[in-house]
């Protein structure tokens, strides 16, 4: 499992959700997504939180929560670099484009940049194969890369980002 | 009439700079021009995006075809002075054209022609019809009679007759029952239901409907993959719109039929497609199988009788109940009827979604409809569903496409994606990137499934590391089969499948990474050596600055030369020469 972040947070932010979604059962998967909405990650402590306020363990919210490979435990950096590695992408060449654009950053899947700028993420499908091999940065999505061409995207975000 | 701009905003679509293209439409539209701008789903032709279609005053088509925002202005301009000449530039080819044309649509029917956040633009298109059919003149029992003829099947892989599992949750006792769909569409390279969803959101509630109505249940869900917020957006807004008109909630249409439908966003788990699964994540667990029987039909969502269908079956159930099974069943082949879509990707010319009757091979479509492989290269290969399914080779080209043929060969239909490769594409290597997917994704339930997809992995990381051992090929085999023997759900059964395919058919492949150390289609890197031909080296050193690490040293009008100790076989220097002059072994 990762490691979860010890940052203490605003919990009084969480409430609202709580209040909504505590006492409807089956509802622990939409409350970690309305967390994720708020922190950006899964604070632990929105986790002991969260089961003070639903009855359910730390250890079985923990259990959902890293199952499912949405849920992120540590802040994200400003730009949310997500690489496909569909089949699709893969066929077109997405391993040199990841190659890439680890070099580029310095860092591997899950892991986000010291500067907080980037963070990347190797996702399996983002459903755009026809302009395969494609990446999405905060939604927006880059398609039919070269290597050549990530690396410029990923300069030019870096450089609009230190200029501000 | 009026002439009407529209703009196709599907997620490729929208990738390929379609928004722009709006605004920009948008932007240089004034108040006098008579014309109208909206926007629609996805059409499927994926490879043409961004797509803009203009109808002009007498209703014909103009289909303008890789639009950018520069062409704003002449669209307009032909729009208003009528010389629809002016688009001859950026129109559809005819032979792109053919890539529709050839196609048969039914549950993509309103795909990339109507609004889909506009429920008028959906009763315009007979929307709503079929339930209002079902209610004012069906029984649920006449419902699942014209299902059974149409012989429509679960489209999400499997191919279990839909009536069936209709029929068992009908029958099963007790009051509350819930139907169930299928959205969390997680096999990469295919997008059919992410397409159905943006594009004709009301066919698919209008399809679930049908089902509750069926099935006798008063709520119904749509698990959908949490990747797909724009689907989510028109979803949502969609049954916003379905509520307001009366087509959703209380005796629907003044009859005694009351159901709501609600959308639970999926977290990111492949093996949620499996049903029990994504009925333990509907319930806020780890999404993992339960074990069957009891099938939903009899225990299900909080243990009560469920049905769940994946989107393009549903999106298929309108047109059957407006057009009669019997005109479904006439498509198709002995043992599957109607169409199927397939999510066509890879090396084609021309990819995008393709909705075919079944029973056309599979040349038809990567040919006649996709264009064959695109820059030269020859076929090797089609994928058929995904990481459950397998490789089929050139000389099975033929193959009939139909449930049964399909599993003959090894693959599986799944649930349409058909991923093209090219000689370029290494056998061992996608049968490796497959593995590599269902260990991460394996739920870790059965020790055979998780234990044995990591050691097949191992396997072949170290086959295309030029490590493999005589025997390896054998060890893999009887893995292959432990797994598939001892795993509980569809996702551990079917794992081993693209390894299965690629040793029976690409075999020799196998045994130049083991025994030669080499890979044929030249695309595993630890077997490959670059060097340069001295005698096609013109010295202009363009590979020597590419080089990341270095590796090449030369000087003016002498070859330059690449130490293999330092090289890491990145390939920049072959991408780079303009000579020729890289050579790869």
């Amino acid at each position: 499992m990762q490691e979860c972040n010890h940052k203490s947070v605003d919990l009084t932010l969480l409430e609202d959700t709580l209040a909504q979604y505590a006492d409807v059962k089956g509802s622990l998967i939409t409350i970690l997504q309305k967390t994720q909405d708020i922190y950006g990650y899964i604070p632990i402590d929105a986790v002991y939180r969260i089961s003070e306020r639903t009855g359910a363990s730390p250890a079985k919210i923990l259990g959902v929560a890293t199952f499912y490979s949405q849920f992120r435990f540590q802040a994200v950096g400003q730009f949310m670099v997500m690489l496909c590695k569909g089949t699709a992408c893969y066929v077109n060449g997405a391993e040199r484009i990841a190659d890439a654009v680890m070099d580029e950053l310095g860092i591997r899947d899950n892991q986000t940049t010291d500067d907080g700028l980037f963070s990347l993420s190797l996702v399996s499908c983002l459903g755009c194969c026809s302009l395969a091999p494609v990446m999405m940065i905060n939604d927006k999505v880059y398609g039919s890369l070269t290597p050549d061409k990530a690396r410029k995207i990923l300069r030019d975000l870096r450089k609009e980002a230190t200029a501000e | 009439m009026k002439a009407r701009i529209v703009v196709g905003e599907g997620s490729c679509g929208l990738a390929a700079g379609a928004g722009e293209v709006f605004t920009a439409l948008e932007k240089r539209l004034s108040p006098e021009t008579d014309a109208s701008l909206s926007i629609t789903g996805c059409v499927g032709a994926c490879f043409l995006e961004p797509i803009v279609d203009v109808y002009d005053g007498q209703g014909a088509l103009h289909r303008c075809v890789h639009v950018t925002p520069e062409n704003a202005d002449t669209i307009v301009s032909a729009v208003e002075t009528g010389d629809y000449s002016l688009l001859n530039e950026i129109v559809i080819q005819p032979e792109d054209e053919s890539f529709l044309t050839k196609q048969t649509r039914i549950a993509l029917r309103h795909c990339g022609i109507i609004n889909p956040e506009s429920i008028d633009d959906y009763l315009a298109a007979d929307g709503y019809d079929a339930l209002e059919k079902v209610l004012k003149t069906m029984s649920p029992e006449d419902v699942i009679e014209v299902i059974k003829t149409s012989g429509l099947a679960g489209r999400g892989g499997a191919g279990f007759p839909t009536w069936f599992k209709w029929n068992a949750a009908r029958q099963s006792p007790g009051d509350e029952k819930y139907l169930i769909c299928n959205a969390d569409e997680g096999d990469p390279g295919a997008f059919m239901d992410r397409a159905v969803i943006e594009s004709d959101p009301h066919n698919l509630i209008e399809g679930m409907l049908i089902g509750a109505y069926a099935i006798g249940a008063k709520e119904a869900v749509v698990y959908v993959r949490a990747e797909y917020p724009l689907a989510i957006v028109r979803l949502t807004e969609a049954i916003r719109q379905a509520r307001e008109r009366g087509y959703l909630g209380e005796h629907i249409l003044g009859s005694d039929f009351c159901c709501d439908i609600r959308i639970k966003a999926g977290a990111g788990a492949f093996v949620c497609g499996e049903e029990t699964a994504l009925i333990e994540s509907l319930e806020g667990n780890r999404g993992m199988p339960r074990l069957k029987p009891p099938f939903p039909a009899a225990e299900g969502y909080w243990r009560k009788p469920s049905n769940i269908n994946n989107v393009e079956t549903f999106a298929n159930v309108a047109w059957i109940i407006n057009n009669g099974g019997e005109a479904f069943a006439a498509m198709g082949t002995e043992n599957s009827k109607g169409t199927k879509v397939f999510a066509v990707t890879g090396k084609v010319c021309r990819g995008g979604l393709v909705e075919i009757p079944m029973g056309m091979t599979l040349r038809d479509v990567i040919f006649g409809i996709a264009g064959g492989i695109r820059d030269g290269h020859e076929f090797k290969a089609v994928q058929l569903g995904g990481p459950s399914g397998g490789c089929i080779p050139a000389e099975l080209l033929d193959t009939v496409i139909d449930y049964k043929s399909l599993s003959a060969t090894g693959a599986i239909m799944g649930s349409g994606g058909m991923v093209v490769m090219d000689d370029t594409t290494c056998m061992v290597g996608i049968a490796k990137f497959f593995l590599d997917f269902t260990t991460k994704e394996s739920c870790g339930k059965c020790v055979h499934c998780r234990i044995g997809t990591k050691r097949l992995g191992e396997i072949l990381n170290r086959i295309v590391n030029g490590e493999g051992k005589e025997g390896d090929v054998e060890l893999l085999e009887e893995l292959c089969n432990t797994v598939k023997a001892g795993a509980l759900c569809g996702l551990g059964q079917s794992a081993p499948n693209p390894v299965l395919t690629t040793i029976k058919y690409f075999r020799h492949e196998y045994d130049a990474h083991i025994r030669d150390h080499k890979c044929p289609a030249k695309a595993c890197s630890a077997l490959l050596t670059y060097s340069i031909n001295p005698e096609a080296c013109k010295s202009c050193g363009s590979c020597a600055k590419k080089c990341p690490v270095n590796a090449i040293t030369g000087e003016k009008k002498k070859p330059y030369v690449i130490d293999p100790n330092i090289c890491i076989r990145c390939g920049s220097c072959r991408n780079t020469c303009k000579f020729g002059a890289v050579d790869v072994e």
